[in-house]
């Protein structure tokens, strides 16, 4: 498609694309130059262009009407839906949304291609420039969107049933497919993940597309390239379908190591497509693209061109969801979190969802938030990774947790104790307080009973106590000793300030 | 416009069409006459006109999203050369 | 009434029939049947008759008049070009390509049709994929035109001609009798130019106007549906019929189809009628000349004005025509490939089936125009050709547009000359492209079109006149038509030469 070839301005990525994403060859100092074409596939329920279902996993050719077998005298007719979500996606990406864009055919020849040219857009697309902010090892860099375009998905083609025959199923034939090009910006592998796993987000919290690789509903095409720091842009190779976060990664730093070998050694790159092959760990030439591919581009004289009004826009932004950039600020400003808790939290509009659910619970969410915030990241986060559970399976529910969370707030009970509460929520459920109470793990905040404690533990421990005069960092040892003593229920603060006033520190 | 023999075959694997050589020395002249002819189109000044991209004065119309088709596995095979479990059978693609 | 007499009347004169109860359905399918089945052989209009199935449908239609529930077609037996699908009933566009193909699906046009209550006597001969002013490339064998030429002494001579195509089919089976109607398609002159040629009425009408879904494609911003007919109110009859709204063609208008046969007999008083001076080509024959003036006097007489108008770029779009076309039919016949329906020629894998197919199911016209569009789309060449001829389309249709400001119809004839005789010629391409070169800019400005049997030639054979529209003003085209109609007769084959 249209990537850009001149050389791209660096003002927003110098301070990411500096010297740690050179890589070392035998002549010198190398840098990688890639871009990357995303093909994600359109929530809807119906097909681009006709009314057959989009719905996966249906017996073959059953999802695919006349339109999409190209029969004799058919004809397209667009899915109004499928121009909203490009529209949404747009905005997303901070993009210009163009209000008049065409549909051309793009003519070639493949079984899985049934009407002999596939239904897309190629001088004037729906969605123009654009740009997302990705974070790389802590620095924040922008990442420049070339262009959004709708055309139909092609059918599958089965080769590996019969020596001599292939077998066509249709019934992905004509899906939507949203074409997301961004600008040649990244200059690592590391870039480039964060850049398609952004993307995912953005495309998951619009509910625009499921982003779901293994499915294929989000396929990546990484264009590479190399050069010398300050050169003119290389010879760039096409890896083609690259469907996962990590293949992208390992294709890039393999197709990268290739070229730099090929131009050391004297040879020069041929700009090609390819495939990466995860087994092998390495890119193959595609062969059957040999012949430079002449798609006789033209606008689809059976459409005209797509219309609409700024009002159209406007509606659709009215109503779009808060996205993760947005909602990440908002809880750093909002709770004082860092932006890395933050980043976690918004990463996957799930995890997002669950933590406002939390939040909306609270009876302090200033006093909480942050509380609340580092229990679903650390304590619930964690336990569902070790458990290989996702969110939406959590044995403890948004309200139990915000519960546990408002009697640590309360100071009802301990940290310490808390986290017994939450085991007995994820093993058994139930309500916080009813827990807290029936089992008496109330945090004693009685200052009679825990001064009664500490002069208990300094009295039998003189030597300890010279110690931590001398030193006072030692004071956690007693801390603990107090707690310990009251069965775990001390309130360390409390603890802690009787402790210090006994001791004289 | 000199259409030859070279272009013929380039333009019939494009399209998909086998061209003997014979055929294909026919078809030069036959090309090269017709692609002569509407050069006459170089004659109008089309510097500041529109391409004709809409033939109707409507507006594109679009359908609401809901599944109104589909399930017609037998319809779509009903006349394909070769059909088995309502796959399409073709010759294998050489990748 | 005998079985001769009935295939002789009028659309009409039929519909009026029924409803008295002059005669049945039935009785009207059965004699259009016996009528193909003598007189086929000699024309080759149809390449599928359909008499029974006609017959299980005339049944039908001697219910419904029976029970006064008439549609406004019931029991009218029609001829349908083979470019139309027509459900469980072979269709062929007349090409090997598509070998028995027999959609599970109807043409949006015929079922307008079925609904109406018509009769489906069988599908029509035309060029292979509607590409073709002669009807001589079919895989079917050439249509014959019922006319013959008359030597000076009277005597009729034995040459075969041409009924013009692509609507060849359509245009020698209503001329011959052999059904009502039928319909046709046009995408560069394939309705006007074979009525001209027979002598009958054939009507193009606005790009828009009749629904593209189920009719095979040729070019896609060209092609329309349109009728063959005997008489202007027959055609006018025909086409209300055929037109409708249709949400699966983006490219269909979503307004009401007028009454057309409103507009039959309609004055003309205060019509202005354009004459535009670029129709009158170099070697012209005189007496295309001469009718285009009896034309002009009779549309005066019946109360209209004349005025001479310039449609300056009318040259250009016969060659602006020859890339478009050829452009969208290169990519519209791209899904004959064997793998779905139709013609499968294997090979040692499917780049060589498609090949062999290809090469093996399409005819010659075809691929010569398939290669041509291919090209003019091709790398390096878009700007020059494709994009070129888009924008000399846009400076016809705005010299019409001009011309909209000073007249409400344009009169110019039809075809350069009368039916010429088969394989006169199919030699040479262009010879052939520039039969169309009075029809072709009305496709290339999306306008309406009526071809009006006005005269007969030296030779004794058919002349037509045309009259061309404003955007979706086919009623003025009627009302106009039926002016001509009126001064000019009517024009039925002298001699029955082929059953």
């Amino acid at each position: 498609m249209t990537t850009v070839t001149k050389a791209v301005p660096m003002q927003d990525n110098a301070a990411a694309a500096k010297s740690p994403n050179l890589i070392k060859g035998n002549t010198g100092d190398w840098e990688v130059v890639i871009g990357l074409e995303v093909h994600a596939q359109v929530n809807s329920r119906s097909k681009l262009f006709s009314g057959s279902s989009t719905a996966f996993g249906a017996a073959p050719n059953s999802h695919v009407s006349l339109v999409d077998a190209a029969m004799p005298g058919m004809l397209p007719v667009i899915n109004a839906e499928c121009v909203a979500q490009a529209v949404r996606t747009g905005l997303g990406l901070n993009a210009q949304i163009n209000l008049k864009s065409v549909f051309d055919r793009k003519n070639y020849f493949y079984p899985d291609l049934p009407q002999g040219y596939q239904i897309s857009q190629y001088k004037q697309p729906i969605v123009g420039e654009g740009r997302i902010e990705i974070d790389v090892d802590g620095a924040s860099m922008k990442v420049g969107i070339e262009r959004l375009h709708l055309e139909q998905d092609a059918g599958k083609s089965i080769h590996d049933q019969h020596p001599e025959f292939s077998y066509v199923d249709l019934n992905r034939s004509g899906v939507a497919l949203m074409e997301i090009v961004s600008k040649p910006d990244m200059r690592s592998a590391k870039q480039a993940q964060a850049y398609v796993t952004k993307l995912r987000t953005i495309l998951r919290y619009l509910g625009t597309c499921d982003g779901d690789m293994e499915k294929g509903n989000l396929r990546a095409d990484v264009n590479v390239s190399v050069r010398k720091p300050g050169a003119a842009l290389g010879t760039r190779c096409e890896i083609k379908n690259v469907n996962s976060i990590r293949f992208i990664g390992q294709a890039v730093d393999v197709e990268a190591r290739r070229q730099i070998e090929i131009i050391e050694d004297g040879g020069k790159i041929d700009q090609e497509t390819r495939l990466f092959d995860p087994v092998k760990g390495e890119t193959r030439s595609m062969r059957s693209k040999e012949e430079a591919h002449d798609y006789r581009y033209f606008p689809d004289p059976d459409l005209l061109p797509l219309e609409f009004k700024p009002e159209f826009v406007a509606g659709l932004k009215a109503k779009l969801p808060e996205l993760p950039d947005a909602k990440k600020a908002r809880f750093v400003k909002d709770f004082g979190l860092s932006n890395y808790d933050a980043g976690v939290l918004v990463a996957e509009r799930e995890n997002a969802d669950y933590f406002e659910a939390v939040l909306s619970t609270l009876k302090d969410g200033t006093r909480d938030g942050k509380t609340a915030a580092n229990w679903v990241i650390n304590e619930l986060f964690g336990r569902l990774n070790k458990e290989s559970k996702d969110v939406g399976a959590s044995p403890v529910s948004a309200a139990q947790l915000g519960s546990l969370v408002g009697l640590i707030g309360d100071s009802t009970i301990s940290g310490k104790i808390a986290k017994d509460v939450f085991e007995i929520l994820w093993a058994e459920g139930g309500d916080p307080a009813e827990i807290v109470e029936s089992r008496g793990m109330k945090q004693v905040t009685d200052t009679g009973a825990i001064e009664k404690a500490v002069d208990e533990i300094i009295a039998a421990n003189p030597d300890k106590v010279a110690q931590v005069i001398a030193k006072p960092t030692m004071l956690g040892w007693f801390v603990g000793q107090v707690i310990k003593q009251t069965g775990g229920k001390a309130a360390p603060a409390t603890v802690n300030e009787i402790l210090k006033k006994k001791l004289g520190i | 416009m000199k259409v030859d023999e070279a272009t013929v075959h380039r333009i019939a694997r494009l399209a998909r069409i086998k061209v003997t050589a014979e055929e294909a020395r026919g078809l030069e002249k036959e090309l090269t006459g017709i692609l002569d002819w509407v050069k006459m189109l170089d004659e109008v000044d089309t510097r500041n006109v529109e391409p004709m991209t809409r033939v109707v004065p409507i507006v594109l119309r679009q359908r609401i999203d809901t599944v109104t088709d589909g399930e017609i596995a037998r319809d779509v095979t009903a006349n394909a050369p070769k059909v088995e479990d309502h796959f399409f059978v073709v010759p294998k693609v050489v990748e | 009434m005998s079985k001769t007499e009935l295939t002789k009347l009028t659309l009409t004169e039929a519909r009026d029939g029924l409803r008295k109860k002059s005669f049945t359905a039935v009785e009207l399918t059965a004699a259009f049947n016996d009528a193909i089945a003598a007189g086929n052989g000699g024309l080759n209009a149809y390449v599928l008759p359909t008499p029974e199935h006609a017959l299980a449908q005339a049944r039908q239609s001697d219910q419904r008049l029976a029970a006064g529930k008439a549609g406004a077609l019931e029991g009218l037996p029609l001829g349908i070009k083979d470019l139309y699908a027509t459900k469980g009933v072979r269709t062929t566009a007349c090409s090997k390509i598509l070998g028995d193909f027999t959609p599970t699906y109807e043409s949006t046009v015929t079922q307008n049709l079925w609904d109406a209550g018509a009769v489906m006597l069988g599908k029509l001969n035309n060029d292979e994929f509607a590409m073709g002013s002669s009807n001589e490339t079919s895989c079917f064998g050439n249509v014959i035109n019922p006319w013959r030429r008359k030597a000076v002494s009277g005597a009729l001579s034995n040459d075969k001609l041409v009924p013009g195509g692509s609507s060849g089919g359509s245009s020698a089976a209503v001329a011959a009798d052999m059904c009502l109607a039928a319909t046709a398609t046009d995408t560069g002159g394939s309705i006007r130019q074979p009525a001209a040629l027979t002598g009958t009425v054939g009507i193009k009408p606005t790009y828009g106007r009749c629904s593209r879904w189920g009719i095979v494609a040729f070019a896609s911003s060209l092609d329309q549906a349109g009728p063959i007919a005997k008489t202007t109110r027959d055609a006018a009859i025909l086409l209300k019929a055929m037109a409708s709204p249709d949400p699966k063609d983006s490219t269909c208008v979503d307004t009401p189809v007028p009454d057309y046969e409103a507009e039959i007999g309609k004055s003309l008083k205060g019509l202005r009628v354009g004459v535009p001076k670029e129709y009158r080509i170099e070697g012209m024959s005189a007496e295309i000349e001469v009718l285009w003036q009896k034309g002009i006097a009779w549309l005066k007489a019946a109360g209209a004005t004349i005025h001479d108008i310039s449609l300056p770029h009318t040259k250009y779009a016969l060659p602006a025509y020859y890339i478009v076309a050829p452009a969208e039919c290169s990519s519209n016949l791209a899904r004959y490939d064997g793998v779905r329906y139709g013609l499968r020629v294997p090979g040692r894998d499917v780049t060589e089936t498609y090949e062999n197919t290809r090469a093996a199911g399409f005819g010659k016209e075809v691929r010569r125009r398939i290669l041509i569009g291919t090209y003019v789309l091709s790398a390096g060449y878009y700007d020059a050709y494709y994009l070129k001829a888009q924008k000399v389309r846009s400076l016809i249709k705005n010299d019409f547009d001009q011309a909209w400001a000073k007249v409400d119809c344009i009169l110019t004839p039809t075809t350069p000359s009368p039916a010429f005789a088969a394989g006169e010629k199919s030699g040479d391409p262009l010879a052939m492209y520039l039969e169309d070169i009075f029809t072709v800019t009305v496709n290339m400005a999306g306008l309406p079109g009526i071809s009006v049997p006005a005269g007969l030639s030296s030779q004794g054979t058919p002349l037509g006149l045309q009259l061309i529209g404003k955007p979706f003003d086919e009623g003025t085209l009627f009302r106009a038509g039926q002016a001509i109609e009126d001064a000019a007769g009517r024009f039925p084959v002298p001699v029955k030469w082929w059953a």
